[in-house]
């Protein structure tokens, strides 16, 4: 039991630590929910892609490193203390390619994956539908069967980036006459500018365009963007899921970063001269929560990592992993923005320089996570069922 | 980088949870309440047996330590199922003694090569006060020798006063009596001292840990045979998201309290004291939550004494605040991380 890194680790995060001091934007990207954001993140994307810092852990040939996981927690530790910006590509690279790199053909790998590495095709994805969330195997949008390929037809929503996005990725009922709602689904890759897509983007809860409805009439979409086989799609998409909750979407970087930048903000805050540091003493025990919060993560990553490495499997322990980060990074930006005070109600654009900024923004950004990804309710009964043995209920 | 218990200290980990299992803590825990001490030193014999008592003191003093992360699967069983006695003091005062006798005086020196192999060997069950942990010595009456450190001074204590009642019964609390024999003093006590109080801390965390996962097992299994509306309650969600927070908490708790073994074995002291500080909060904070769900789910037999619940719901209260409240060890989790703007 050690948390020693090798030489080999060593450099690779001296490494990254140079070229992000080297490159990461001096002034805050625009956020990544608008449009000029999104494209300032894509060229942002570019940038990491040319020097082979976007997919660390893809293998070489796909624009990657072939860096271990622990690899990956080191860079993704030194991106969030550098600052760098957020990740536009992220449904893609979290979501979509680990199920192509599980379930996809050479040939779909070796077409999407280089685009996806430096943020030419951003992925967006398309599960939700107006009634269908929690009970994913509802779902109504269909795939037909047409010569060469299928028709897409119905409607997606939530779909995070699709207001922005170039191509989406989901599950279709490919045969309404099946026995289990969840047989007979297929995965399946789609163009957002193709021929009978309408995108209509939805403001999220301040105002930003994060997500969008898909309508979809008779969409197109040729074989050979299908993942698996057709009727494979559940269990394709469940895969996902797990890498989704696990160890990749959200690196406990992100929250060491942001606990640090807590701790200097409630140091500033108690060292002011007036109310800062009545409200500094009153968070105290919240920043300091913050802080082992955090660190438990990073070390529950490593353990994670650790147990891979070993030959080990995640499983269920993924769902503990996706309550205990959501709740976290609420309960950090609450704090931020209660130290803040008066000025902690102000948005992100707000131009007074006492504006909370990047809190404001990481707050909001904060407020989906027990949502998305599955709903922490699915994931404490997942924990009930699975880690605990409950009986299965009634939901 | 291993972050992970190696084959052989899962298979200590296991094999200690299977003798304890059948030892019948329970009792020995009713028994120890009540000032009868001999089952519970019948379960400390065996956890000696099992190289348990050895892990604190140094080879030179015949033991196998210091060995945390070995200590700390050792106490997360003993916490499991409840062992009395104590524990985590016993540990304490092997790293103290041995702290002072390297360099110290001759009397320091005598007083580590008398009682460390004792204690290593598990004839010898001491316990200690000092400032981190409160005014009191946990279980003086049980105890062979009671040690006590204030500010720069370490004595053996003449003897103890009256035991006073905790919320957990089978924590027997005494203040150690002045005078008796002084064995160390000056800076090198408070230092040796401060080294101590982490290990005690990271001590209780183990056994909250245990406590807190003890509770959410035996709660688990209530919940699965007890019925009511025709169901099994384990069947509603307001249950399982009851229990699942439980779980979240304690195995949030793990890493860091492994963590806090890696700094102990390996970084300056002054560093290995947040991450104990943030063991200890994570630790005893889950065993808590544990204990407060057990007793809701549970019902009104969760509330009686007579039940084996309370043995557990009652040691996570209290080891809660031993050797460092929740705000203690927030305060030094936030005092390690403002001094330390930069990273590594």
């Amino acid at each position: 039991m050690d948390l020693d890194l090798s030489e080999g680790q060593l450099a690779f995060r001296a490494e990254a630590r140079r070229w992000l001091a080297a490159h990461t934007p001096a002034t805050a990207l625009p956020s990544l929910e608008t449009a000029e954001g999104f494209a300032a993140h894509r060229a942002w994307e570019r940038m990491l892609a040319a020097d082979r810092w976007s997919v660390v852990t893809w293998p070489e040939e796909y624009g990657g490193r072939g860096a271990s996981l622990v690899e990956w927690l080191l860079f993704e530790e030194e991106y969030y203390a550098a600052g760098a910006p957020g990740r536009v590509s992220q449904n893609g690279i979290s979501l979509l390619a680990p199920t192509l790199f599980e379930h996809g053909s050479a040939e779909q790998r070796a077409r999407i994956l280089p685009p996806m590495a430096c943020g030419e095709t951003i992925w967006a994805q398309a599960w939700s539908e107006p009634e269908t969330g929690s009970d994913l195997a509802s779902l109504r949008s269909t795939a037909r069967r047409a010569d060469g390929g299928w028709l897409l037809s119905g409607q997606k929503t939530w779909s995070s980036r699709a207001a922005f996005a170039d191509r989406a990725f989901g599950l279709f009922r490919s045969d309404p006459a099946a026995d289990a709602p969840h047989r007979r689904l297929t995965y399946l890759m789609f163009a957002l500018d193709a021929p009978g897509v309408t995108v209509r983007p939805i403001g999220r809860l301040d105002g930003k365009p994060a997500f969008a409805e898909l309508f979809l009439d008779e969409v197109f979409v040729p074989d050979e963007d299908v993942i698996g086989e057709p009727g494979q799609g559940w269990r394709i998409a469940m895969s996902t899921a797990g890498n989704e909750r696990g160890l990749t979407l959200r690196s406990p970087g992100r929250f060491t970063a942001a606990a640090r930048r807590l701790v200097a903000l409630w140091r500033e805050r108690a060292d002011a001269p007036g109310s800062g540091a009545d409200e500094a003493a009153a968070v105290r025990d919240r920043v300091a929560d913050a802080v082992i919060r955090a660190r438990a993560y990073e070390l529950f990553a490593y353990a994670g990592a650790s147990r891979l490495a070993a030959g080990g499997s995640l499983g269920a322990e993924s769902s503990l992993n996706k309550v205990f980060w959501s709740e976290l990074d609420i309960a950090l930006h609450e704090t931020a923005l209660d130290l803040l005070g008066p000025y902690g109600e102000l948005a992100d654009t707000a131009d007074d320089p006492a504006a909370p900024g990047p809190w404001s923004d990481g707050y909001t950004f904060a407020l989906a996570g027990p949502i998305y990804a599955g709903t922490n309710e699915i994931q404490r009964d997942i924990i009930a069922e699975r880690l605990l043995g409950l009986p299965k209920g009634r939901r | 980088m291993e972050f992970m218990l190696d084959q052989a200290q899962t298979d200590f980990g296991r094999t200690l949870d299977r003798m304890l299992g059948g030892a019948d803590t329970p009792r020995a825990v009713r028994a120890w309440a009540r000032g009868e001490h001999a089952p519970g030193r019948a379960v400390w014999g065996r956890l000696a047996e099992a190289g348990v008592t050895g892990l604190a003191v140094p080879e030179a003093y015949e033991g196998v330590g210091p060995l945390p992360v070995e200590l700390g699967v050792a106490y997360v069983a003993a916490g499991r199922h409840a062992v009395p006695g104590p524990l985590a003091e016993t540990a304490a005062a092997a790293v103290l003694l041995a702290a002072l006798a390297e360099g110290g005086t001759a009397r320091a020196g005598q007083a580590a090569g008398h009682w460390l192999p004792r204690i290593a060997d598990g004839r010898a069950l001491v316990t200690l006060a000092a400032a981190d942990g409160g005014p009191y010595a946990l279980d003086a009456d049980a105890a062979d020798a009671v040690f006590a450190v204030e500010g720069e001074e370490l004595w053996l204590a003449p003897g103890h006063g009256p035991v006073q009642p905790s919320f957990d019964p089978a924590r027997r609390l005494a203040r150690p009596l002045p005078g008796g024999e002084p064995l160390a003093r000056g800076l090198a006590v408070a230092t040796a001292a401060a080294r101590a109080a982490d290990w005690a801390a990271f001590a209780t965390a183990a056994l909250s840990l245990g406590t807190g996962l003890a509770l959410v097992e035996r709660t688990a299994a209530y919940v699965k045979q007890r019925t009511q509306f025709g169901r099994p309650i384990g069947s509603f969600q307001a249950v399982k998201h009851r229990l699942a927070d439980a779980l979240i908490g304690l195995e949030f708790a793990r890493p860091l309290l492994y963590g806090a073994a890696v700094a102990l074995a390996s970084t300056p002291a002054n560093e290995a004291r947040a991450e104990v500080a943030a063991a200890k909060v994570a630790a005893g904070e889950a065993a808590y939550t544990a204990a407060r769900t057990a007793l809701q789910l549970h019902g009104a037999l969760g509330y009686t004494e007579e039940y084996d619940l309370s043995l557990w719901i009652r040691k996570a209260r209290a080891l809660r605040t031993a050797w460092g409240s929740p705000s203690v060890c927030r305060s030094r989790v936030l005092t390690a991380a403002s001094s330390r703007p930069d990273r590594s």
